[in-house]
Protein backbone atom coordinates (compact mmCIF):
# COMPACT_ATOMS: atom_id res chain seq x y z
CA UNK A 1 0.00 0.00 0.00
CA UNK A 2 1.78 3.09 -1.18
CA UNK A 3 -1.03 5.62 -0.57
CA UNK A 4 -0.24 7.59 2.71
CA UNK A 5 -3.11 8.30 5.09
CA UNK A 6 -2.90 11.98 4.38
CA UNK A 7 -4.23 13.86 2.27
CA UNK A 8 -1.97 15.56 -0.30
CA UNK A 9 -1.84 19.36 0.13
CA UNK A 10 -3.94 20.63 -2.92
CA UNK A 11 -4.41 24.05 -3.06
CA UNK A 12 -3.04 27.47 -0.89
CA UNK A 13 -5.50 26.98 1.90
CA UNK A 14 -4.59 23.41 2.12
CA UNK A 15 -1.41 24.17 2.36
CA UNK A 16 -2.80 27.62 5.09
CA UNK A 17 -4.40 24.55 6.81
CA UNK A 18 -1.59 22.43 7.33
CA UNK A 19 0.43 25.75 8.94
CA UNK A 20 -2.43 26.77 11.18
CA UNK A 21 -2.27 22.65 12.51
CA UNK A 22 1.68 23.15 13.07
CA UNK A 23 1.79 26.81 14.63
CA UNK A 24 -1.77 27.45 16.12
CA UNK A 25 0.15 30.41 17.92
CA UNK A 26 0.22 31.99 14.41
CA UNK A 27 -3.96 31.58 13.65
CA UNK A 28 -4.65 33.15 16.94
CA UNK A 29 -2.17 36.08 16.74
CA UNK A 30 -4.27 36.61 13.33
CA UNK A 31 -7.47 36.31 14.90
CA UNK A 32 -7.14 38.51 17.42
CA UNK A 33 -4.98 40.90 15.55
CA UNK A 34 -7.73 42.90 13.60
CA UNK A 35 -9.96 43.38 17.46
CA UNK A 36 -6.71 43.97 19.64
CA UNK A 37 -5.75 46.85 17.46
CA UNK A 38 -9.09 48.34 16.80
CA UNK A 39 -9.57 47.94 20.49
CA UNK A 40 -6.01 49.15 21.26
CA UNK A 41 -5.86 51.77 19.04
CA UNK A 42 -9.46 53.38 18.91
CA UNK A 43 -10.28 52.98 22.38
CA UNK A 44 -7.38 52.74 24.84
CA UNK A 45 -5.58 55.00 22.73
CA UNK A 46 -8.63 57.74 22.95
CA UNK A 47 -8.32 56.60 27.16
CA UNK A 48 -4.98 58.09 26.83
CA UNK A 49 -5.57 61.38 24.84
CA UNK A 50 -8.62 62.02 27.99
CA UNK A 51 -5.98 61.59 30.19
CA UNK A 52 -3.52 63.99 28.09
CA UNK A 53 -5.92 66.59 27.57
CA UNK A 54 -6.68 66.55 31.30
CA UNK A 55 -3.30 67.51 32.10
CA UNK A 56 -3.18 70.82 29.52
CA UNK A 57 -4.83 74.02 30.50
CA UNK A 58 -6.95 76.67 28.71
CA UNK A 59 -5.39 79.65 28.72
CA UNK A 60 -7.79 82.26 30.13
CA UNK A 61 -7.74 85.21 27.66
CA UNK A 62 -7.42 83.41 24.39
CA UNK A 63 -9.05 80.52 25.00
CA UNK A 64 -6.65 78.24 23.27
CA UNK A 65 -5.74 74.94 24.60
CA UNK A 66 -1.74 74.82 25.93
CA UNK A 67 -0.30 71.51 25.26
CA UNK A 68 1.97 72.09 28.47
CA UNK A 69 1.60 69.37 31.38
CA UNK A 70 -0.12 71.26 34.49
CA UNK A 71 -1.85 69.88 37.19
CA UNK A 72 -4.12 73.81 37.09
CA UNK A 73 -6.75 72.00 35.32
CA UNK A 74 -7.39 69.03 37.93
CA UNK A 75 -6.95 72.20 40.75
CA UNK A 76 -9.94 73.73 39.20
CA UNK A 77 -12.08 70.73 39.97
CA UNK A 78 -11.96 71.22 43.59
CA UNK A 79 -13.77 75.06 43.27
CA UNK A 80 -16.48 75.40 45.61
CA UNK A 81 -19.00 75.07 42.02
CA UNK A 82 -17.19 72.12 40.65
CA UNK A 83 -17.22 70.10 44.12
CA UNK A 84 -21.14 70.69 44.49
CA UNK A 85 -21.36 69.27 40.81
CA UNK A 86 -19.31 66.24 41.78
CA UNK A 87 -21.14 65.38 45.04
CA UNK A 88 -24.80 66.42 43.93
CA UNK A 89 -23.62 63.72 40.80
CA UNK A 90 -22.73 61.16 43.62
CA UNK A 91 -25.40 61.57 45.78
CA UNK A 92 -27.63 61.14 43.11
CA UNK A 93 -26.07 57.74 42.27
CA UNK A 94 -26.06 56.06 45.43
CA UNK A 95 -30.09 57.33 46.11
CA UNK A 96 -31.09 55.72 42.53
CA UNK A 97 -28.66 52.66 43.36
CA UNK A 98 -30.74 52.22 46.45
CA UNK A 99 -34.15 52.41 45.03
CA UNK A 100 -33.57 50.04 42.50
CA UNK A 101 -32.11 47.81 44.90
CA UNK A 102 -35.59 48.07 47.04
CA UNK A 103 -37.58 47.97 43.41
CA UNK A 104 -35.81 45.21 41.52
CA UNK A 105 -35.77 42.48 44.18
CA UNK A 106 -39.88 41.66 44.66
CA UNK A 107 -39.02 41.08 40.60
CA UNK A 108 -36.43 39.13 40.96
CA UNK A 109 -37.51 36.92 43.90
CA UNK A 110 -40.28 35.93 41.66
CA UNK A 111 -38.98 35.60 38.54
CA UNK A 112 -36.06 33.58 40.47
CA UNK A 113 -38.29 31.25 41.87
CA UNK A 114 -41.73 31.15 41.46
CA UNK A 115 -42.10 31.96 37.53
CA UNK A 116 -42.18 28.81 35.72
CA UNK A 117 -42.51 28.25 32.19
CA UNK A 118 -44.56 31.25 29.84
CA UNK A 119 -44.08 33.25 33.20
CA UNK A 120 -40.79 32.65 33.13
CA UNK A 121 -39.98 33.74 29.83
CA UNK A 122 -42.69 36.74 30.19
CA UNK A 123 -40.68 38.28 32.78
CA UNK A 124 -37.49 37.49 31.14
CA UNK A 125 -38.80 39.60 27.82
CA UNK A 126 -40.59 41.89 30.57
CA UNK A 127 -37.32 42.82 31.83
CA UNK A 128 -34.78 42.30 28.57
CA UNK A 129 -37.05 45.04 26.89
CA UNK A 130 -37.13 47.84 28.72
CA UNK A 131 -33.76 46.95 29.09
CA UNK A 132 -32.71 47.04 25.24
CA UNK A 133 -35.65 50.00 23.70
CA UNK A 134 -34.50 53.16 23.17
CA UNK A 135 -33.36 54.82 25.98
CA UNK A 136 -34.15 58.59 24.45
CA UNK A 137 -37.87 57.14 23.61
CA UNK A 138 -38.34 56.06 27.57
CA UNK A 139 -36.57 59.49 28.91
CA UNK A 140 -39.24 61.26 26.62
CA UNK A 141 -42.27 59.22 28.06
CA UNK A 142 -41.60 60.31 31.51
CA UNK A 143 -41.49 64.10 30.27
CA UNK A 144 -45.05 63.60 28.88
CA UNK A 145 -45.91 61.78 32.06
CA UNK A 146 -44.65 63.99 34.66
CA UNK A 147 -45.47 67.47 32.99
CA UNK A 148 -47.79 69.74 34.95
CA UNK A 149 -50.61 69.38 32.51
CA UNK A 150 -49.19 65.33 32.23
CA UNK A 151 -50.83 61.97 33.13
CA UNK A 152 -49.83 62.13 36.84
CA UNK A 153 -51.15 65.66 37.81
CA UNK A 154 -54.28 64.45 35.90
CA UNK A 155 -53.93 60.80 38.09
CA UNK A 156 -53.45 62.78 41.39
CA UNK A 157 -56.47 65.14 40.46
CA UNK A 158 -58.46 62.21 40.38
CA UNK A 159 -57.92 60.56 42.75
CA UNK A 160 -57.48 63.55 45.63
CA UNK A 161 -53.85 62.91 45.81
CA UNK A 162 -52.40 65.93 44.30
CA UNK A 163 -51.87 67.30 47.84
CA UNK A 164 -48.96 64.68 47.97
CA UNK A 165 -47.06 65.79 45.00
CA UNK A 166 -47.43 69.24 46.05
CA UNK A 167 -45.98 68.65 49.23
CA UNK A 168 -43.39 67.16 47.68
CA UNK A 169 -42.54 69.94 45.49
CA UNK A 170 -42.06 72.43 48.58
CA UNK A 171 -39.24 70.33 50.23
CA UNK A 172 -36.36 71.97 49.84
CA UNK A 173 -34.23 70.89 47.72
CA UNK A 174 -36.99 69.31 45.33
CA UNK A 175 -38.40 72.27 44.36
CA UNK A 176 -39.74 72.49 41.07
CA UNK A 177 -43.06 73.65 39.26
CA UNK A 178 -43.68 70.41 38.56
CA UNK A 179 -42.34 66.78 39.19
CA UNK A 180 -40.83 67.36 35.62
CA UNK A 181 -38.47 70.45 36.70
CA UNK A 182 -37.81 69.00 40.18
CA UNK A 183 -34.95 66.91 41.02
CA UNK A 184 -37.43 64.42 42.35
CA UNK A 185 -38.39 63.98 39.07
CA UNK A 186 -34.37 63.65 37.17
CA UNK A 187 -34.34 60.60 40.17
CA UNK A 188 -37.38 58.68 38.88
CA UNK A 189 -36.38 58.95 35.52
CA UNK A 190 -33.07 57.55 36.28
CA UNK A 191 -34.52 54.89 38.48
CA UNK A 192 -37.11 53.55 35.71
CA UNK A 193 -34.06 53.41 33.38
CA UNK A 194 -31.62 51.44 35.39
CA UNK A 195 -33.43 49.36 37.23
CA UNK A 196 -33.64 46.14 34.49
CA UNK A 197 -29.77 46.62 34.89
CA UNK A 198 -30.30 45.63 38.88
CA UNK A 199 -33.23 43.21 37.99
CA UNK A 200 -30.61 41.04 35.76
CA UNK A 201 -27.85 40.49 38.24
CA UNK A 202 -30.01 40.24 41.34
CA UNK A 203 -32.41 37.55 39.58
CA UNK A 204 -29.15 35.23 38.54
CA UNK A 205 -27.80 35.74 42.13
CA UNK A 206 -31.38 34.16 43.44
CA UNK A 207 -31.81 31.68 41.03
CA UNK A 208 -28.66 30.28 42.64
CA UNK A 209 -30.31 29.87 46.31
CA UNK A 210 -31.02 26.41 47.06
CA UNK A 211 -34.25 25.67 47.98
CA UNK A 212 -33.26 23.30 50.79
CA UNK A 213 -31.65 26.13 52.28
CA UNK A 214 -34.81 28.11 52.88
CA UNK A 215 -36.86 24.56 53.99
CA UNK A 216 -33.84 24.11 56.41
CA UNK A 217 -34.23 27.89 57.92
CA UNK A 218 -37.76 27.79 58.36
CA UNK A 219 -37.40 24.13 59.29
CA UNK A 220 -35.32 25.64 62.42
CA UNK A 221 -38.05 27.75 62.91
CA UNK A 222 -37.09 31.16 61.70
CA UNK A 223 -40.17 33.45 60.39
CA UNK A 224 -40.29 34.76 56.91
CA UNK A 225 -38.28 38.10 57.76
CA UNK A 226 -35.61 36.06 59.40
CA UNK A 227 -35.05 33.77 56.08
CA UNK A 228 -35.10 36.70 54.69
CA UNK A 229 -32.16 38.43 56.44
CA UNK A 230 -30.17 35.88 57.26
CA UNK A 231 -30.16 33.27 54.00
CA UNK A 232 -31.73 35.49 51.36
CA UNK A 233 -30.28 38.80 51.56
CA UNK A 234 -26.82 37.33 52.43
CA UNK A 235 -26.73 35.08 49.19
CA UNK A 236 -28.00 37.78 47.16
CA UNK A 237 -25.87 40.12 47.64
CA UNK A 238 -23.33 39.47 44.93
CA UNK A 239 -25.92 40.48 42.87
CA UNK A 240 -27.29 43.12 44.31
CA UNK A 241 -23.65 44.76 44.32
CA UNK A 242 -22.93 43.40 40.46
CA UNK A 243 -26.10 45.15 39.47
CA UNK A 244 -25.68 48.69 41.96
CA UNK A 245 -21.87 48.67 39.99
CA UNK A 246 -24.39 48.87 36.93
CA UNK A 247 -26.70 52.02 38.63
CA UNK A 248 -23.88 53.89 40.30
CA UNK A 249 -21.78 53.61 37.49
CA UNK A 250 -24.37 55.15 34.38
CA UNK A 251 -26.08 57.54 36.88
CA UNK A 252 -22.52 59.08 37.38
CA UNK A 253 -21.34 59.42 33.94
CA UNK A 254 -25.53 60.21 32.52
CA UNK A 255 -26.25 63.65 30.94
CA UNK A 256 -29.51 63.50 29.37
CA UNK A 257 -32.01 62.99 32.12
CA UNK A 258 -31.00 65.95 33.44
CA UNK A 259 -31.21 67.70 31.11
CA UNK A 260 -34.62 66.84 29.93
CA UNK A 261 -36.41 66.44 33.38
CA UNK A 262 -34.76 68.31 36.15
CA UNK A 263 -34.11 71.56 36.92
CA UNK A 264 -31.25 71.76 35.14
CA UNK A 265 -28.58 72.01 38.09
CA UNK A 266 -25.95 70.59 36.50
CA UNK A 267 -24.48 67.06 37.40
CA UNK A 268 -20.46 65.82 36.72
CA UNK A 269 -21.93 64.01 32.48
CA UNK A 270 -23.58 67.36 31.68
CA UNK A 271 -20.61 69.51 33.03
CA UNK A 272 -18.21 67.16 31.12
CA UNK A 273 -20.84 67.53 27.80
CA UNK A 274 -21.15 71.62 28.61
CA UNK A 275 -17.23 72.05 28.94
CA UNK A 276 -16.18 70.26 25.29
CA UNK A 277 -19.20 72.07 23.46
CA UNK A 278 -20.19 75.55 24.30
CA UNK A 279 -17.53 76.59 26.44
CA UNK A 280 -14.37 75.09 24.48
CA UNK A 281 -12.83 74.24 27.65
CA UNK A 282 -11.75 70.52 26.28
CA UNK A 283 -9.21 70.14 29.13
CA UNK A 284 -11.29 70.87 31.69
CA UNK A 285 -13.90 68.70 30.40
CA UNK A 286 -11.64 65.54 30.26
CA UNK A 287 -10.48 66.49 34.13
CA UNK A 288 -14.07 66.24 35.10
CA UNK A 289 -14.66 63.06 32.84
CA UNK A 290 -11.95 60.92 34.93
CA UNK A 291 -13.65 61.68 38.29
CA UNK A 292 -15.62 59.00 37.35
CA UNK A 293 -13.21 56.62 36.25
CA UNK A 294 -11.67 57.07 39.82
CA UNK A 295 -15.39 57.20 41.98
CA UNK A 296 -15.98 54.11 40.12
CA UNK A 297 -12.63 52.26 40.75
CA UNK A 298 -12.97 53.58 44.58
CA UNK A 299 -16.32 51.76 44.46
CA UNK A 300 -15.07 48.63 43.06
CA UNK A 301 -11.71 48.12 45.33
CA UNK A 302 -14.45 48.42 48.14
CA UNK A 303 -16.27 46.16 46.82
CA UNK A 304 -13.55 43.71 45.90
CA UNK A 305 -12.73 43.94 49.89
CA UNK A 306 -16.35 43.78 50.74
CA UNK A 307 -16.21 40.22 49.06
CA UNK A 308 -18.78 40.96 46.95
CA UNK A 309 -16.92 39.30 43.77
CA UNK A 310 -15.65 35.71 45.72
CA UNK A 311 -19.04 34.53 45.06
CA UNK A 312 -19.68 35.30 41.52
CA UNK B 1 -42.38 29.43 57.11
CA UNK B 2 -41.19 28.92 53.76
CA UNK B 3 -44.31 27.89 51.06
CA UNK B 4 -44.20 27.18 47.83
CA UNK B 5 -46.82 30.08 46.81
CA UNK B 6 -46.00 33.62 46.61
CA UNK B 7 -47.35 35.94 48.90
CA UNK B 8 -49.71 37.71 47.59
CA UNK B 9 -47.43 41.26 48.42
CA UNK B 10 -44.73 39.64 46.55
CA UNK B 11 -47.49 38.99 43.50
CA UNK B 12 -48.62 42.55 43.61
CA UNK B 13 -45.26 44.16 43.48
CA UNK B 14 -43.45 41.61 41.21
CA UNK B 15 -46.23 42.59 38.78
CA UNK B 16 -46.70 46.33 39.50
CA UNK B 17 -42.93 46.59 38.86
CA UNK B 18 -42.95 45.17 35.28
CA UNK B 19 -45.97 47.66 34.75
CA UNK B 20 -43.87 50.43 36.15
CA UNK B 21 -41.33 49.27 33.77
CA UNK B 22 -43.75 49.20 30.56
CA UNK B 23 -46.44 51.12 30.89
CA UNK B 24 -44.82 54.62 29.94
CA UNK B 25 -43.71 53.61 26.44
CA UNK B 26 -47.66 53.58 25.92
CA UNK B 27 -48.00 57.08 26.51
CA UNK B 28 -45.66 58.00 23.32
CA UNK B 29 -47.78 56.14 21.29
CA UNK B 30 -51.07 57.87 22.67
CA UNK B 31 -49.15 61.41 22.30
CA UNK B 32 -48.41 61.07 18.94
CA UNK B 33 -52.39 61.03 18.03
CA UNK B 34 -53.35 64.13 20.28
CA UNK B 35 -54.52 67.18 18.62
CA UNK B 36 -53.12 69.45 21.12
CA UNK B 37 -49.17 70.31 19.44
CA UNK B 38 -47.73 72.80 22.43
CA UNK B 39 -48.24 70.87 25.41
CA UNK B 40 -48.39 67.42 27.05
CA UNK B 41 -51.89 68.27 28.55
CA UNK B 42 -53.64 64.78 29.52
CA UNK B 43 -55.68 63.35 28.64
CA UNK B 44 -55.57 64.82 24.89
CA UNK B 45 -58.33 66.73 24.06
CA UNK B 46 -58.80 64.76 20.88
CA UNK B 47 -57.09 62.84 18.43
CA UNK B 48 -56.32 63.04 14.91
CA UNK B 49 -53.68 61.08 12.11
CA UNK B 50 -52.59 63.93 10.77
CA UNK B 51 -49.35 64.20 12.60
CA UNK B 52 -47.90 60.85 10.65
CA UNK B 53 -48.68 62.85 7.64
CA UNK B 54 -46.90 66.14 8.65
CA UNK B 55 -43.87 64.07 9.55
CA UNK B 56 -43.70 62.65 6.01
CA UNK B 57 -44.41 65.43 3.80
CA UNK B 58 -43.74 68.49 5.90
CA UNK B 59 -41.07 67.63 8.12
CA UNK B 60 -37.59 67.38 5.49
CA UNK B 61 -35.31 67.89 8.43
CA UNK B 62 -36.48 64.79 9.46
CA UNK B 63 -34.96 62.47 6.45
CA UNK B 64 -30.97 63.29 6.51
CA UNK B 65 -30.75 62.23 10.02
CA UNK B 66 -32.56 59.00 9.55
CA UNK B 67 -30.42 58.60 6.73
CA UNK B 68 -27.24 59.07 8.30
CA UNK B 69 -28.29 57.23 11.45
CA UNK B 70 -28.91 54.33 9.05
CA UNK B 71 -25.79 54.02 7.67
CA UNK B 72 -24.22 54.58 10.31
CA UNK B 73 -25.51 51.65 12.21
CA UNK B 74 -25.29 49.49 9.13
CA UNK B 75 -21.53 50.25 8.80
CA UNK B 76 -20.74 49.81 12.91
CA UNK B 77 -22.67 46.51 12.99
CA UNK B 78 -20.38 44.99 10.04
CA UNK B 79 -17.55 45.85 11.78
CA UNK B 80 -18.75 45.11 15.59
CA UNK B 81 -19.86 41.41 13.62
CA UNK B 82 -16.11 41.26 11.70
CA UNK B 83 -14.25 42.28 15.01
CA UNK B 84 -16.50 40.77 17.66
CA UNK B 85 -16.43 36.97 15.52
CA UNK B 86 -12.75 37.49 15.54
CA UNK B 87 -12.56 37.84 19.28
CA UNK B 88 -14.72 35.08 20.17
CA UNK B 89 -13.03 33.13 18.13
CA UNK B 90 -9.73 33.68 19.38
CA UNK B 91 -10.89 33.59 23.16
CA UNK B 92 -12.80 30.34 22.76
CA UNK B 93 -9.27 28.46 21.23
CA UNK B 94 -7.07 28.72 23.51
CA UNK B 95 -5.85 29.86 26.99
CA UNK B 96 -3.10 32.58 26.50
CA UNK B 97 -1.20 35.17 28.03
CA UNK B 98 -3.58 38.35 28.12
CA UNK B 99 -7.01 36.68 27.52
CA UNK B 100 -8.20 38.28 31.06
CA UNK B 101 -7.08 41.83 30.18
CA UNK B 102 -8.46 41.29 26.57
CA UNK B 103 -11.64 40.37 27.99
CA UNK B 104 -11.83 43.33 29.99
CA UNK B 105 -10.68 45.51 27.22
CA UNK B 106 -13.72 44.03 24.95
CA UNK B 107 -16.64 44.59 27.94
CA UNK B 108 -14.42 48.39 28.99
CA UNK B 109 -16.27 50.70 26.05
CA UNK B 110 -19.43 49.70 27.48
CA UNK B 111 -19.07 49.12 31.41
CA UNK B 112 -17.66 52.98 31.40
CA UNK B 113 -20.19 55.46 31.30
CA UNK B 114 -20.75 56.56 27.44
CA UNK B 115 -20.16 60.07 28.63
CA UNK B 116 -16.39 59.09 29.21
CA UNK B 117 -16.19 57.12 25.82
CA UNK B 118 -17.59 60.23 23.96
CA UNK B 119 -15.05 62.25 25.61
CA UNK B 120 -12.28 59.73 25.06
CA UNK B 121 -13.08 60.59 21.47
CA UNK B 122 -13.59 63.87 21.34
CA UNK B 123 -10.35 64.33 23.35
CA UNK B 124 -8.19 62.22 20.35
CA UNK B 125 -9.77 63.81 17.62
CA UNK B 126 -8.74 67.36 19.34
CA UNK B 127 -4.86 66.15 19.77
CA UNK B 128 -4.87 64.98 16.62
CA UNK B 129 -7.01 67.40 14.29
CA UNK B 130 -9.43 64.87 12.88
CA UNK B 131 -12.26 67.09 11.96
CA UNK B 132 -15.97 65.36 12.61
CA UNK B 133 -17.63 62.49 9.48
CA UNK B 134 -19.60 60.02 9.45
CA UNK B 135 -16.23 57.87 10.26
CA UNK B 136 -15.96 60.03 13.84
CA UNK B 137 -19.48 58.45 14.99
CA UNK B 138 -18.44 54.58 13.47
CA UNK B 139 -15.90 54.63 15.17
CA UNK B 140 -17.41 55.08 18.22
CA UNK B 141 -20.61 53.09 17.76
CA UNK B 142 -18.24 50.11 16.55
CA UNK B 143 -16.02 50.09 19.64
CA UNK B 144 -18.88 49.54 21.67
CA UNK B 145 -20.63 47.17 19.52
CA UNK B 146 -17.96 44.92 19.57
CA UNK B 147 -18.78 43.61 22.93
CA UNK B 148 -22.74 42.73 21.94
CA UNK B 149 -21.78 40.78 18.65
CA UNK B 150 -19.08 38.92 20.80
CA UNK B 151 -21.30 37.95 23.86
CA UNK B 152 -23.80 36.38 21.32
CA UNK B 153 -20.46 34.18 19.47
CA UNK B 154 -18.66 33.33 22.79
CA UNK B 155 -21.30 31.91 24.44
CA UNK B 156 -22.55 30.21 21.45
CA UNK B 157 -19.17 28.60 20.71
CA UNK B 158 -18.95 27.53 24.40
CA UNK B 159 -21.87 25.15 23.94
CA UNK B 160 -20.61 24.10 20.55
CA UNK B 161 -18.60 21.01 21.02
CA UNK B 162 -14.99 20.62 20.02
CA UNK B 163 -15.62 17.07 18.32
CA UNK B 164 -17.18 18.76 15.10
CA UNK B 165 -14.40 20.75 13.85
CA UNK B 166 -11.93 17.38 14.43
CA UNK B 167 -14.25 15.29 12.56
CA UNK B 168 -14.74 17.87 9.65
CA UNK B 169 -10.63 18.13 9.68
CA UNK B 170 -10.55 14.24 10.07
CA UNK B 171 -13.10 14.43 6.86
CA UNK B 172 -10.47 15.95 4.69
CA UNK B 173 -11.88 19.85 4.96
CA UNK B 174 -9.30 22.51 4.96
CA UNK B 175 -9.85 25.33 7.83
CA UNK B 176 -11.97 27.31 5.33
CA UNK B 177 -14.05 24.59 4.39
CA UNK B 178 -14.60 23.75 8.03
CA UNK B 179 -15.39 27.53 8.49
CA UNK B 180 -17.32 28.14 5.97
CA UNK B 181 -19.54 24.37 5.83
CA UNK B 182 -19.19 23.54 10.00
CA UNK B 183 -18.69 26.62 12.14
CA UNK B 184 -20.94 29.22 10.35
CA UNK B 185 -23.87 27.00 9.96
CA UNK B 186 -23.53 26.69 13.94
CA UNK B 187 -22.95 30.10 14.88
CA UNK B 188 -24.71 32.02 11.97
CA UNK B 189 -28.16 32.52 14.54
CA UNK B 190 -25.97 34.03 17.17
CA UNK B 191 -24.20 36.20 15.36
CA UNK B 192 -27.62 37.34 13.39
CA UNK B 193 -28.98 37.67 17.24
CA UNK B 194 -25.51 39.94 17.94
CA UNK B 195 -25.63 41.87 14.81
CA UNK B 196 -29.76 42.66 15.43
CA UNK B 197 -28.49 44.31 18.89
CA UNK B 198 -26.10 46.17 17.62
CA UNK B 199 -27.79 47.77 14.83
CA UNK B 200 -30.41 48.35 17.51
CA UNK B 201 -27.89 49.87 20.23
CA UNK B 202 -26.12 52.10 17.16
CA UNK B 203 -28.98 53.39 16.03
CA UNK B 204 -30.59 54.24 19.34
CA UNK B 205 -26.93 55.40 20.72
CA UNK B 206 -27.36 59.29 21.51
CA UNK B 207 -24.57 59.78 24.27
CA UNK B 208 -21.58 58.83 22.60
CA UNK B 209 -22.46 60.25 19.42
CA UNK B 210 -23.15 63.89 20.57
CA UNK B 211 -19.14 63.97 21.60
CA UNK B 212 -17.75 62.37 17.54
CA UNK B 213 -20.48 64.34 15.40
CA UNK B 214 -19.84 67.98 15.44
CA UNK B 215 -23.02 68.88 13.49
CA UNK B 216 -24.44 66.15 12.03
CA UNK B 217 -27.39 64.72 13.41
CA UNK B 218 -28.87 61.64 13.82
CA UNK B 219 -31.98 60.65 14.38
CA UNK B 220 -31.47 60.18 18.14
CA UNK B 221 -29.45 63.86 18.20
CA UNK B 222 -32.60 65.38 16.12
CA UNK B 223 -34.65 64.25 18.72
CA UNK B 224 -32.90 65.38 21.50
CA UNK B 225 -33.21 68.76 20.27
CA UNK B 226 -36.85 68.12 19.91
CA UNK B 227 -37.28 67.80 23.31
CA UNK B 228 -35.03 70.31 24.43
CA UNK B 229 -36.39 72.50 22.16
CA UNK B 230 -39.87 71.53 21.07
CA UNK B 231 -42.00 72.60 18.23
CA UNK B 232 -44.45 70.09 16.93
CA UNK B 233 -44.44 67.89 19.71
CA UNK B 234 -46.81 64.96 18.21
CA UNK B 235 -44.44 64.94 15.37
CA UNK B 236 -41.17 63.95 18.11
CA UNK B 237 -43.74 60.76 19.14
CA UNK B 238 -44.13 59.95 15.31
CA UNK B 239 -40.22 59.68 14.95
CA UNK B 240 -40.27 58.17 18.69
CA UNK B 241 -42.24 54.95 17.56
CA UNK B 242 -40.05 54.94 14.51
CA UNK B 243 -37.12 54.62 16.81
CA UNK B 244 -38.56 52.46 18.85
CA UNK B 245 -39.59 49.91 16.48
CA UNK B 246 -36.47 50.06 14.76
CA UNK B 247 -34.99 48.81 18.50
CA UNK B 248 -37.83 46.78 19.46
CA UNK B 249 -38.19 44.52 16.59
CA UNK B 250 -34.23 43.40 16.43
CA UNK B 251 -34.52 42.49 20.34
CA UNK B 252 -37.41 40.34 19.79
CA UNK B 253 -35.94 38.89 16.38
CA UNK B 254 -32.73 38.55 18.49
CA UNK B 255 -34.55 36.89 21.26
CA UNK B 256 -36.02 34.58 19.05
CA UNK B 257 -33.19 33.42 17.21
CA UNK B 258 -31.48 32.43 20.58
CA UNK B 259 -34.05 31.08 22.85
CA UNK B 260 -33.36 28.30 24.91
CA UNK B 261 -29.50 29.05 24.89
CA UNK B 262 -27.89 30.95 27.29
CA UNK B 263 -26.58 33.52 25.39
CA UNK B 264 -29.99 35.02 25.27
CA UNK B 265 -29.79 39.20 24.33
CA UNK B 266 -27.58 38.95 27.45
CA UNK B 267 -26.28 41.38 29.88
CA UNK B 268 -24.27 43.50 27.79
CA UNK B 269 -25.74 46.89 26.99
Amino acid sequence: MSHSAVLPARSLADRLTGTFWRRPGLLLALLILPPLLWLGVVYLGSLFALLLQSFYSIDEFSGVVKEEFTLKTYAELFRAQNLDIILRTVLMAAAVTLACAVLAFPIAYFAARYAKGGWKAAFYLGVMLPLWSSYLVKVYAWKLILAKEGVLTWAAEGTGTGFLIDGLLTIPGLEGSSLSTSPFGTFLVFVYIWLPYMILPMQAALERVPTSMLEASADLGATRGQTFRTVILPLAMPGVIAGSIFTFSLTLGDYIIPQIVGNSSRFIGLAVYQLQGTAGNIPLAAAFAVVPIVIMLIYLTLAKRAGAFDAL
Amino acid sequence: MHSDRPSLLLKITAIGGLLFLHLPILFIFLYAFTTEERTYQFPPPGLTLKWFSVAWFDRPDIWPPLYLSLKVAAIATVLAMILGTLAAAAMSRARFFGRDQLSLLIILPIALPGVITGMSLRSAFGIMDIPFSTWTIVLGHATFCIVIVYNNAVARMRRLSGGIMEASADLGANAFQTFRYVLLPNLGSALLAGGMLAFALSFDEVIVTTFTAGQQSTLPIWMLNELVRPRQRPVTNVVAIVVFAATFVPILIAYYLTRGGSETAGMGK
